[in-house]
This record gives C-alpha cells, structure tokens and sequence, in this order.
C-alpha cells in the first residue's frame, strides 16, 4: 500500500509524521519527494549507499544542419528555443523534454542530450528504506525528478511517500496514483485555508484521505467542523508538545523517545488499510 | 526607485507570512505582495478588498475529437508525458506540448487554453496589495508569480510607492526563483531546527546563485538556543547579516486566529517589539 503524507501549507508537521509513520512500521520504504527541500533523511540519518544523477532530456542543435528556419522555436510551448538568423539559443531550463523540436525539424539538426537537474540517494535507516531526491540549487522543475523518485518504489513493502508542500504540480505528481492520502495540518486559519484547497485537489485526482490534526489545540475549531462536513476522517490529533518540537528541532523524531506513539500510528495504518478494503 | 525585497525560507512554516504581515504594516507606502500563489495565506492577515481580477492562462491542454480519432493511437506513442491512454488524455499529466496535435494525422486533436487561476490587486488598511490564487492542481505557478510582481510594480509606479515587500513561497523550485529574479534584498525566515538550517543553507545557495544579497531573520530562536547560535555563527562565517531574533510565542497564533499582523493585534508584545527592530536593521540596509 503506498501511503502519501500532504498538507498543502508547510511546516504543518508532514515530514514528522511521514518519519514516525515509517518508524511504527514493518517492511518500509519511505520516498522524500519534497526534492526541493527534503527533510527526512535529517530526522533519520541513513547510511546512504547508492547516489545517482537525475537527467532531463534537452536539445542539441548541430550548427551544420541547421537552416535557422525558427520551425523549432516556433513549436515549443515552453520558448526554451529562440531562433536568431545565424544561431540557435537553447535554454534548457525553460525545457519539458516533449522531443517536440526535433519532430518539428525537416532537417534532422536536433538530437537530445543528458542534462543533470539532481540526485536520488537512497539508504537505509532503523529498517527503513528511505529514497530521497535533490533538485539542484537553481533548477526550476522539480517534477521531472519526483517521478525520478517515485520510480524506485518497491510494491512488496508499506510505501510512505512524504510530499511538498503547495498544491500544484509537486504535490500531483508526489500524490499521483497513490493508494491514500493523509493530510497534516494545524488547527489555524492557515491551516484550514491550505487543507482546503488540497482537499481540492485530492478530490480532482480520486485519492482518498484522512487528516492528522497536529498542534492539536493550537488554534480554533473550524478544521473540526469542516472534516465533519466534508465527511472527512480525523485519522489522529498530535498535541502541541513543546517536547515534541524541541526533539524535532534536534533531529530525533518523537516515536523514539516516546515509543507509546508507535501504537497509535500502527492503530492509524490498520484503520486506512480498512478503509481501503 | 522602487526598492524590492522578497521574505522566503526555504522550508514552510517559519512564519514568512507572519512576518511578512507585520513588515507591511511598519512599512507604510509600500505594495505588497502574496508570491505564494498556490497555498496564499497573506490575505488572511490583511483583509483586502478586491478592486481588480484578472485571468490567468499560460497554460494550455490537449483536447481529442473523438468524432475525428480513428484510434490510431499515434499521440499516445508520441507523448512523453504518459497522458495519453485508451481513455483519452488525462489532463493533469498533458503538459501541453502539442506534439501530439503534430502527429495526429486526422487533425483530431487540438491545444485550448485552460484559465489556471486569478491575478487581484487590492486594497488593504496598509496599502495596496498584489496577489492570486492558482487553481488547485494547476501548474505554471512561476509564470503567475511573475504576473503578480509585475502587477505589483505597476501598481508601485501609478502610486509612487518606494517599496515593494513580497512574500514568498517555500521551495527553491520555479515559483521561488520567479519571486526572487531581480530584487534588492532576500530575507530568509529560519527557525532554529535541524531541517529549518538545511533549508536555510539551500536558500542562501539559492540567493548567491542569482546574486541577490541576504538577511537572515530567526523565528521562534528559544526553541533551540544551542540551533540559534549555530546559525548566527554560520551567517557570521558566510558575511550574511542576521537581521533579528524573535521569541517562541503563541500570540503569532493568536493574531492568525483573530485574523491581524500581530504587530496590530498585540503591538507592545516582545514579539511586536523584535519585528519593529528587524524592520529598522532592513530600513537601514536598502537606504
């Protein structure tokens, strides 16, 4: 079962539970598709053992062949190609990697080349198997590389994928043909605000959801109300625990120092697993 | 000349808004802006009233008709994107290429804009305010980051404003880099946690890529006092100011939950007082 871990809004507390989750587990494969800012390894230091490139297709114009009649540039939807009339400027971070160009081009002047837009590491940790992706510094599509992540997971094992925050593209493609989905949030304004509008999305794509309640008493009660009439489960309430953050800001995740945790995370597994059913 | 400045920090959730929320009220003629246009919460704080909406279409999505399609099934070898099947194009994968409207023989299949969220510019109690909302699921959220900022510096030029305050998104991905190209002063929101640092470090990497200058401003510093100072060395290394620290406190909440900056919901709190000192040490370093 491949379990997604979103909350539209950041620094709701989703890398926290997407870590514990995976630490209340057997046979685990946990998947950081927050590739520009991910977190897990540092709550779980892994002994990495394998890192590998990510590449992204691009455009390679051969000046010989080239005739500059602008086909190319005039194609791509992305204007990563403009065309002057003795050069060609490829730019290859505005580049989806489509191929487009090269179908366009009645001269068979464009090839593709490898581009490195990041790293996947993977590793393992207390039992975990834990995938994490690095988009370089400066790299605009993250995207590319998510499904460079979600291409390493192992069907055999409980699949916990952790996701960026928003609720654009990142978000869809971390959440993307996942079985479910839990939604972290804080009881705030912002909280439900954010929640909202990934409920949205969930919705849009057919994934199924349960929310995690974290700082628990922190704010008002309107997450509740709306759960409630949106006939959305409250999988699990975490308190606001100024222990909880102070072990979370040393990198210890709270399962650990408070192991009666990993029950309720186990008891969380089984209900979503039987929702499912 | 209009000066800009961008808050962000990397990872979410280290009060970017909060904060961002009071600055707009200490700065008094400024435009400021919501650059986190899929998860916007800015507004929430400022309360502004709409005077103008506009659309946003960059994208756009392939449509089959199916009167046309022989099921050749051409677009569905093409597509690299895997948003062709059987069942037809699947519109959150379609990127919108076209390359499937060029190999269709039959001419079945063509590209339709699709409006992918809102632009506003508003009018708020501490000045004039530029943001949008993407449609949920959308993409292109760059593009609409940069239509908000220009909205904004439309908006500063007609009202002689000298300042432009963004708030950012978290990330270092596309809709970041849109809302830091070009401005004056990056100010990077940590707080003092493991992760918070290591987004911190890829944000000022960020910063330095595009050779924006850097601030750092700690949120929440007492969290971690040991994590503080380790920031404040690591800035004092790396020649980054260290604008202000701001104490833990629930009233950040508070002032969330009564919808205020918490600068106008509690203004002689200790928290209040850090802001006001972080706003003179930024005044200071644009003049």
């Amino acid at each position: 079962m491949i379990i997604t871990v979103a909350s539209g809004k950041g620094g709701t507390g989703k890398t926290t539970v997407a870590v514990n989750l995976a630490l209340s587990l057997d046979n685990v494969q946990l998947l950081d598709c927050d590739v520009e800012e991910p977190n897990a390894h540092i709550l779980l230091n892994p002994k990495i053992t394998q890192t590998k490139p990510v590449h992204s297709l691009v455009p390679v114009i051969s000046e010989d062949k080239c005739v500059y009649c602008g086909k190319c540039a005039k194609f791509c939807e992305f204007n990563a190609l403009f065309v002057a009339p003795k050069t060609v400027l490829v730019f290859p971070e505005l580049c989806h990697s489509c191929g487009g160009c090269m179908l366009v081009c009645s001269k068979d002047a464009i090839t593709e080349t490898k581009r490195k837009i990041g790293v996947i590491k993977k590793g393992n940790s207390n039992n975990i198997d834990l995938v994490y992706g690095e988009l370089n510094v400066g790299e605009a599509m993250a995207v590319p590389l998510i499904k460079a992540v979600k291409a390493e997971i192992n069907p055999s094992k409980n699949v916990v994928i952790d996701a960026p925050p928003g609720t654009a593209c990142s978000l869809v493609s971390s959440v993307h043909k996942t079985d479910y989905c839990i939604l972290v949030t804080e009881p705030t304004p912002f909280g439900l605000h954010d929640l909202k509008i990934t409920v949205q999305v969930l919705k849009n794509l057919g994934v199924p959801m349960g929310v995690i309640i974290n700082r628990a008493e922190v704010g008002d009660k309107k997450v509740y109300d709306y759960c409630k009439q949106e006939n959305i489960p409250i999988l699990m309430e975490i308190p606001f625990s100024k222990k909880i953050a102070e072990l979370y800001s040393r990198g210890v995740p709270f399962v650990t120092d408070m192991p009666e945790w990993k029950n309720k995370f186990q008891e969380m597994q089984k209900t979503i697993q039987r929702c499912q059913k | 000349m209009t000066r800009e400045i961008t808050i962000l920090s990397g990872k979410g959730g280290t009060g970017k808004t909060s904060v961002t929320a009071s600055l707009a009220v200490l700065a008094k003629n400024a435009v400021i802006t919501d650059c986190d246009v899929d998860a916007p919460d800015l507004h929430m704080l400022l309360n502004p009233a709409v005077l103008e909406t506009q659309e946003f279409k960059a994208s756009r999505v392939a449509v089959i008709d199916s009167d046309t399609c022989v099921q050749c099934r051409k677009c569905e070898e093409h597509c690299r994107f895997g948003a062709i099947t059987q069942q037809g194009i699947d519109p959150i994968l379609c990127e919108g290429c076209g390359v499937c409207v060029y190999v269709c023989p039959l001419a079945a299949i063509k590209l339709e804009k699709r409006v992918s969220g809102q632009a506003f510019i508003s009018k708020t109690e501490y000045g004039l305010m530029s943001h949008a909302l993407l449609n949920p699921g959308e993409e292109n959220s760059g593009k609409l980051v940069s239509l908000v900022r220009k909205n904004a510096k439309k908006v500063a030029e007609k009202e002689n404003c000298d300042l432009i305050i963004n708030d950012g998104p978290p990330g270092i991905g596309c809709p970041v880099i849109a809302s830091v190209g070009g401005v004056d002063l990056g100010i990077i929101v940590v707080e003092p946690t493991l992760s918070g640092i290591h987004d911190m470090i890829r944000a000022l990497e960020l910063l330095n890529h595009f050779k924006i200058s850097a601030q750092v401003c700690i949120n929440k510093y007492d969290l971690n006092e040991q994590n503080t100072l380790n920031i404040i060395l690591f800035c004092e290394k790396n020649k980054v100011d260290v604008v202000g620290k701001i104490p833990f406190d629930s009233i950040f909440t508070e002032a969330m939950v009564a919808g205020k900056p918490v600068i106008e919901h509690a203004p002689d709190s200790k928290v209040s007082n850090a802001i006001k000192k972080i706003w003179r040490n930024i005044t200071q370093s644009i003049e």
